[in-house]
């Protein structure tokens, strides 16, 4: 079945595997991507997965990339068919002359193959069965025969694994010693009876360097740890239950009192987002750090409460981590649909301020300055990533912390400047900048107390319905508003190489991608200026860039430009200014999408040729 | 609305609590309710149990929800920190507050409409986790802002003032809060001063979540024939399950009673609570026993008041979470914080 074409890539290729989820397959999956990276060669993974417990398709797309390309590529040159459920649709995503890994223990049909690629059979339940009698033991240890088999067709060092399994099995040898004899059980097999290395293959290079490799949502959780949040309440939703998650074990590592044993932390699971984000408000109102962790839903039932902590000001931590939508929509696909459901979040003129983290490293960076930022504002702070960052590990620089950044505490009235006579107006804007001082409860017998509320009040918090009043304090949340922009991580710009008066406009997951489809841009000499946002409000830089150029495009993930619509509600530039660039179905967006799409805008005449390789 | 300031000046011979203030330092705004309306005996007893019990204003938070009995926390400790949360959402906005500080002390003011309809959910949830509060529903069967809706704590067959009859059961929230796990619980009437004061005391000297359902009569409203909120309904139907007093652990002890007529409930905190039995069989430590009684004089249309569950060692969340001495709010970076040598260590394992 050999074909004469076959794929050729050394350090550039993308390999799938198709499994049954509940099978164990996701940490032998997982030790794959690690071995590569050992080797010094990037390696992003993802994994594609149903709203399923056990029994259903799942899969794990790695991309290996020699130029440290974190973002989708489209297309696959290997695939793991591990899954006889979507034998069918599985084969039909590899490119022609890619490779087929298979168990072909049982015969199967020529009629079930394609004959314009290359089949590897490797009889892994044979293998499988003939070493182990423990049920449990044949499905877990399968996992690890064929990551042993494609090791030798790849190329990966033996030594690799072994050092991986010493670290991971420390202290149980027996578990150590059986992973080992699985991997070589594998590698032995396709040795004797196989053709190996294949044309797809790795190469020990040096591309990793102090890299970390992790996922978006445990970056989070630590970051939350690191930045001081006591306390936090949450609901479990896919794809963010990992962030809540990953803070408790972060706490139990870090927060427990080494003498008393007592908790620096407190952790409520919620009996619904309704609650989560009460307990916030609750305990933001009291003076601690605190944070709720959500997706779509979550938010859509979050909002009262999100509108009386813009009103009443109250600091308040929100992680979304976006999927699919709307409703239930796709629960386990990733999309960036949220932005003005939690934008303009709530009844009323409300406006918030949104974090836009690009990868793990920013995750862990952006939920320390939510906390800070919404201390120093006194309003719900939104860190906006989605399931693409989420839940998939990536390689990103190491998280650093200062050890001397201090917490932002904000505006905090005390009992000595009470004491002494300083004016207290709860929401009186004393300093320009729109933001009010506030006190905690409890703070002075006398002095500072007030009555916190939705409803409409005076600059010394007392109930008001006047005109006048309602107007000083929308336009002073106005102002803090426009004091945010400031305050905010700012946008990050990328000059192209030639002077152009075209600019693309990015943020948060699509980052990857984008700097791909710019490398390749560039390359078909199309060159474009960028600008990925970090955060809303819009700081004047961002109105600047637009002014700039001639055309904008606005890339980002969802289906109707929500981004757009918020440069261009919030900023003085002309829509026809800015060319949607649109990708909704669930998957990451990829560079060959992007650099598709602005250069058929840009040359429509040439691009009439079908791309190579795109994902279906 | 009344716009009237409060005069701030205080008569000089105004008596003294334990900690120095005078029983006007325990009052709040102005109220804007109707004339008569029964949360304001309710504030009132708020004012007098805290000043009796010697607790410093600011060490109270005050929250409440939305509606009329939401808006009373404006109208009582005035140097108390108030939060007029989102209706039906007080108990999670409380619970949030109480575990950020856990020395001061929590009252959780709310309506029939707030705590037994919207907010149903989070009255359950935080009796479960056994937040240390006391917890009081200003109960008046009818939305009373909007104009004298049933709410759901209305009596089925119970008329309206537009002459409908309630053909809903009702939500019987001391019922629910016993069968939940709160650990305080009682039903009280705001005519019954006598009553509510030392009920609201043993409250605040709870170790654990406290529930009161007082019967609060709307004037407006609900005070007609007909009702099961009204004044004379619940004088006529009111069975007190005992007389209660409330002792400090500094008040000297001086009535004497005979034995089997008191029990005496010393709580955690050292406070002791001493019941006069009206009845002779009813044992407030017993939760299934309040529970069965409960339930056998509400279907023969008595209204059972007095302190009907205590559990006097009562533990709250943060036992359960096992959260620090020191309040959460008050923690700096340095308690918080792991640094960078911690980080350094977590980089290297995510290689």
């Amino acid at each position: 079945m050999k074909t004469t074409k076959a794929v050729e890539g050394i350090n550039d290729f993308v390999i799938k595997f198709a499994n049954v989820n509940g099978s164990g397959s996701a940490s032998a999956n997982e030790l794959f991507a690690k071995a590569i990276l050992r080797m010094g060669v990037p390696v992003s993974p993802r994994n594609i997965f149903p709203s399923n417990i056990q029994g259903l398709p799942t899969w794990y797309e790695a991309r290996v990339c020699e130029k440290g390309y974190e973002g989708r590529r489209g297309g696959v040159d290997m695939m793991v068919a591990m899954n006889p459920q979507t034998w069918d649709a599985d084969l039909a995503e590899i490119e022609a002359g890619g490779y087929l890994f298979y168990d072909s223990t049982r015969p199967m049909p020529p009629s079930k193959f394609r004959t314009d690629i290359n089949v590897i059979g490797v009889p892994l339940t044979e293998i499988t069965n003939a070493a182990y009698t423990d049920p449990r033991q044949r499905q877990l240890f399968k996992n690890i025969i064929y990551v042993g088999a494609l090791s030798v067709l790849l190329d990966v060092d033996a030594d690799v694994f072994e050092k991986l399994f010493a670290e991971t099995y420390k202290g149980k040898e027996r578990l150590l010693e059986s992973n080992v004899r699985a991997l070589h059980l594998g590698r032995d097999y396709v040795k004797t009876n196989l053709a190996a290395p294949l044309g797809i293959r790795v190469r020990r290079s040096d591309q990793v360097g102090d890299k970390i490799f992790v996922d978006g949502n445990s970056s989070i959780g630590l970051g939350l740890v690191y930045g001081g949040a006591t306390v936090a309440a949450w609901y479990p939703i896919t794809p963010s239950t990992s962030v809540p998650e990953a803070f408790e074990k972060y706490c139990h590592k870090f927060r427990v009192d080494p003498v008393t044993g007592q908790h620096k932390f407190a952790i409520v699971q919620a009996e619904d987002e309704l609650a989560s984000i009460g307990v916030v408000v609750g305990a933001g109102w009291n003076g601690a750090r605190a944070f709720t962790a959500t997706s779509g839903p979550g938010i859509s039932l979050m909002t009262e409460f999100i509108g009386l902590a813009y009103f009443a000001e109250i600091p308040v931590t929100i992680v979304n981590v976006q999927r699919g939508g709307p409703s239930t929509g796709m629960p386990t696909r990733t999309q960036q649909s949220d932005l003005l459901s939690c934008a303009y979040a709530s009844h009323g003129d409300t406006k918030h301020v949104l974090l836009f983290p690009e990868d793990p490293h920013e995750c862990f960076e952006h939920s320390a300055t939510a906390l800070d930022l919404a201390e120093r504002l006194q309003a719900p702070i939104f860190v906006m990533t989605d399931l693409d960052i989420g839940m998939n590990q990536r390689l990103c620089k190491p998280f650093v912390w200062d050890d001397a950044r201090a917490y932002d505490r904000g505006k905090v009235m005390t009992a000595e400047e009470l004491e002494a006579g300083k004016d207290f107006g709860r929401y009186k804007d004393v300093d320009g900048d729109g933001i009010p001082w506030r006190t905690l409860p409890g703070t002075h017998e006398t002095k500072g107390a007030y009555f916190t509320r939705g409803t409409t009040r005076d600059p010394y918090a007392r109930y008001s319905e006047r005109g006048p009043d309602y107007i000083y304090n929308m336009e002073r949340l106005l102002r803090k508003f426009k004091t945010a922009a400031d305050l905010v991580p700012q946008p990050v710009l990328r000059n192209a190489a030639k002077k152009t008066s075209i600019g693309v406009i990015y943020f948060g997951s699509t980052s990857p991608a984008m700097r791909e489809a710019l490398d390749v841009l560039e390359e078909q000499d199309i060159h474009l200026n960028a600008l990925r946002l970090c955060a809303f409000p819009f700081p004047q830089s961002v109105d600047d860039f637009i002014a700039r150029h001639d055309k904008v495009f606005v890339v980002e993930q969802n289906r109707d430009a929500q981004m757009r619509s918020m440069l261009v509600n919030e900023l003085d530039v002309s829509p026809k200014q800015l060319v949607k660039v649109l990708h909704y179905d669930g998957t990451p967006i990829t560079a060959r999408f992007i650099a598709r799409a602005i250069r058929e805008n840009l040359q429509p005449a040439v691009t009439a040729a079908p791309m190579h390789r795109e994902a279906a | 609305m009344t716009y009237i300031a409060k005069p701030r000046l205080h008569h000089p011979t105004l008596t003294l609590n334990n900690v120095g203030y005078t029983r006007r330092d325990y009052e709040g705004r102005v109220s804007t309710l109707c004339a008569g309306c029964g949360h304001d005996s309710i504030s009132a007893a708020v004012i007098q149990a805290c000043w009796e019990l010697d607790i410093e204003p600011h060490r109270v938070a005050k929250l409440s929800g939305i509606g009329c009995s939401s808006k009373t926390p404006d109208y009582f400790l005035g140097a108390s920190h108030g939060f007029n949360t989102v209706h039906g959402r007080m108990p999670s906005a409380l619970t949030g507050a109480n575990l950020a500080n856990r020395d001061l002390l929590y009252l959780g003011v709310s309506g029939d409409g707030d705590s037994a309809s919207i907010g149903l959910g989070q009255f359950a949830h935080a009796m479960r986790r056994g937040v240390r509060m006391a917890y009081i529903v200003e109960n008046n069967g009818v939305y009373g802002l909007t104009k004298g809706q049933f709410s759901a704590t209305a009596d089925r067959g119970s008329k309206s003032k537009k002459g409908v009859i309630n053909s809903d059961s009702p939500v019987d929230l001391v019922g629910l809060a016993l069968q939940l796990g709160a650990t305080y619980v009682a039903r009280s009437f705001s005519g019954d001063k006598a009553q509510l004061v030392p009920l609201i005391k043993g409250a605040m000297a709870h170790g654990g979540a406290a529930f009161i359902d007082v019967i609060s009569p709307c004037v407006t409203f609900n005070n007609h024939g007909g009702s099961t909120k009204s004044y004379d309904y619940v004088r006529e139907h009111n069975e007190a399950v005992s007389r209660i007093d409330f002792i400090s652990d500094r008040n000297e002890i001086t009535a004497m009673y005979e034995p089997g007529e008191v029990i005496e409930v010393q709580q955690h905190d050292g406070s002791m609570l001493r019941l006069r039995k009206l009845l002779s069989d009813y044992d407030p430590t017993d939760r299934n026993r309040a529970m069965n009684y409960m339930q056998t004089h509400h279907s023969r249309g008595e209204i059972v008041t007095g302190l009907l569950y205590v559990d006097p060692m009562a533990t709250d969340l943060h036992t359960s979470l096992n959260t620090s001495e020191l309040p959460l709010n008050a923690m700096s970076a340095a308690q918080l914080c792991p640094g960078s040598g911690a980080l350094a260590k977590l980089n290297a394992s995510m290689r």
